[in-house]
């Protein structure tokens, strides 16, 4: 069993700790760090739940290793609302009645705000295909993607407007 | 679900990994994406007393056409291929599967020499790469060697690879004029393995096939080509009744098992559906369409 030191960027801040190289990024993110809007679901790589973005792409955290974080900027939903206004995507999940539970909703943001980094004017297909490694049990997802449009809307309007 | 304990080495570059597996043989485990092992480890079914990451080897993420083949390196994240021109452009086949392995998260991290060398027949590149012929390139403290895939997969999760050895990069031979190939798969979800999933090249003089090479995804303990199937077509004018043949005969020949995906006849009659899809897909785009 191995110790390691491990350094990496969280929502812009460096941080540094100790941890056991079976340390899941999701536990970390969690328990070490008390970041606990990242959330554990399936805890089998399969429900998107536990997603944070890691050098900017969207990863399971329950499937990636703290340790493996080394160097990297590590971006959880508690770094998405900039200097406390809300990000487009958050504001859309509320417009649009993008949650029910709000289980699912930090992972379907992180991996929304990658999806419309890549894909600035999407179509819904595109959308669906997007976050189709995330679940959610409650809206049936046509909220979810609304919740998208309306982000991708606003923040075309927001890049035009400079 | 924690994994059991571990000693964990990230070794810089590809020498001081094979270093770090001579010195460990057995014991250790190469971590690539971790798409299955991490998952596997959790469930404590994979207790590895030692990882050996190899996310740093940064010189083995490349896809690119090189004199006859595609040279893809075996830590090239999934969702590469789907971004790379080379592969859009002339190889429909492999494009065809990795839009479809796992989910896109899951393709973020996962790679294409961690989901061949785990050997898994539910993972989608052992069928695609049978049906492509590829060659797998394997570096040990002796050398570099490679293994035709068809020499490949020795069993359930059990590859020709020794202990001291690390799949370093996958070779696609480019298509001939006149090939095409196509991978249609059935899942219950996004992110599910297949029920059933079938890879087809095949290469048209005319109306004929010249050749054909068949692979099957989770109807079989270990990837398999569909040889009974490609015999059906190869040398045959194309039609819906050599096709339906071919069909049949990877129905008969694959050998699944019951879950909760369908019971034996069920797969077997998806398997025959899958076939007669690719099929009917990879003539059209031998004949130049999409």
């Amino acid at each position: 069993m191995s110790e390691h030191e491990v350094t990496l960027t969280i929502n812009g801040e460096s941080v540094t700790r100790s941890v056991e190289a079976r340390t899941l990024l999701v536990h970390f993110i969690r328990e070490d760090l008390s970041l606990t809007g990242t959330h554990i679901g399936c805890d089998t790589t399969s429900c998107g739940a536990c997603t944070v973005l890691m050098n900017g792409k969207p990863v399971k955290s329950c499937t990636v290793f703290a340790v493996q974080a080394e160097g990297a900027a590590v971006e959880t939903i508690e770094g998405v609302a900039a200097g406390g206004e809300l990000h487009p995507l958050q504001e859309g999940f509320w417009e649009k009645h993008g949650l029910q539970c709000g289980y699912c909703t930090p992972g379907m943001i992180m991996t929304a705000k990658n999806f419309l980094a890549q894909n600035p004017n999407p179509t819904e297909d595109e959308i669906r295909r997007g976050i189709s490694g995330n679940l959610c049990r409650c809206t049936g997802y046509n909220k979810i993607v609304e919740a998208i449009q309306y982000a991708a809307e606003k923040l075309q309007a927001d890049a035009g407007g400079e | 679900m924690i994994p059991a304990a571990f000693d964990y080495h990230s070794p810089q570059s590809l020498d001081e990994a094979l270093s770090l597996l001579k010195q460990h043989g057995g014991d250790a485990k190469i971590l690539a994406g971790g798409q299955s092992l991490i998952p596997a480890m959790r469930f404590r079914l994979a207790v590895p007393a030692i990882l050996i990451d190899i996310n740093r080897l940064d010189d083995l993420r490349y896809v690119e056409e090189r004199g006859d083949h595609l040279a893809i390196g075996a830590m090239t994240r999934e969702h590469s291929l789907e971004d790379s021109s080379a592969v859009r452009s002339s190889y429909a086949l492999l494009y065809d599967t990795a839009v479809v392995v796992a989910d896109p998260l899951v393709r973020n991290q996962a790679t294409v020499g961690g989901n061949i060398a785990h050997a898994d027949p539910a993972n989608d590149h052992p069928a695609t790469m049978l049906a492509y012929g590829a060659t797998v390139v394997a570096k040990g403290p002796n050398g570099e060697r490679t293994i035709g895939i068809d020499d490949f997969f020795t069993g359930l999760f059990e590859n020709a690879m020794t202990d001291d050895e690390i799949l370093t990069e996958i070779r696609i031979p480019k298509p001939a004029a006149h090939t095409g190939g196509a991978y249609t798969k059935l899942e219950r979800k996004v992110g599910d393995y297949a029920i059933s999933a079938a890879a087809v090249q095949l290469r048209l003089d005319g109306d004929t096939v010249a050749a054909a090479r068949i692979g099957l995804t989770n109807v079989s303990p270990v990837p398999m080509r569909a040889k009974a199937a490609e015999a059906e077509l190869v040398g045959k004018s194309i039609s819906d009744a050599v096709i339906e043949a071919a069909g049949k005969a990877a129905a008969a020949e694959c050998d699944p098992s019951p879950d909760l995906r369908g019971g034996v006849d069920y797969k077997r009659d998806v398997t025959r559906v899958m076939v007669k899809r690719s099929i009917q897909k990879a003539v059209a785009r031998a004949k130049g369409g999409k």
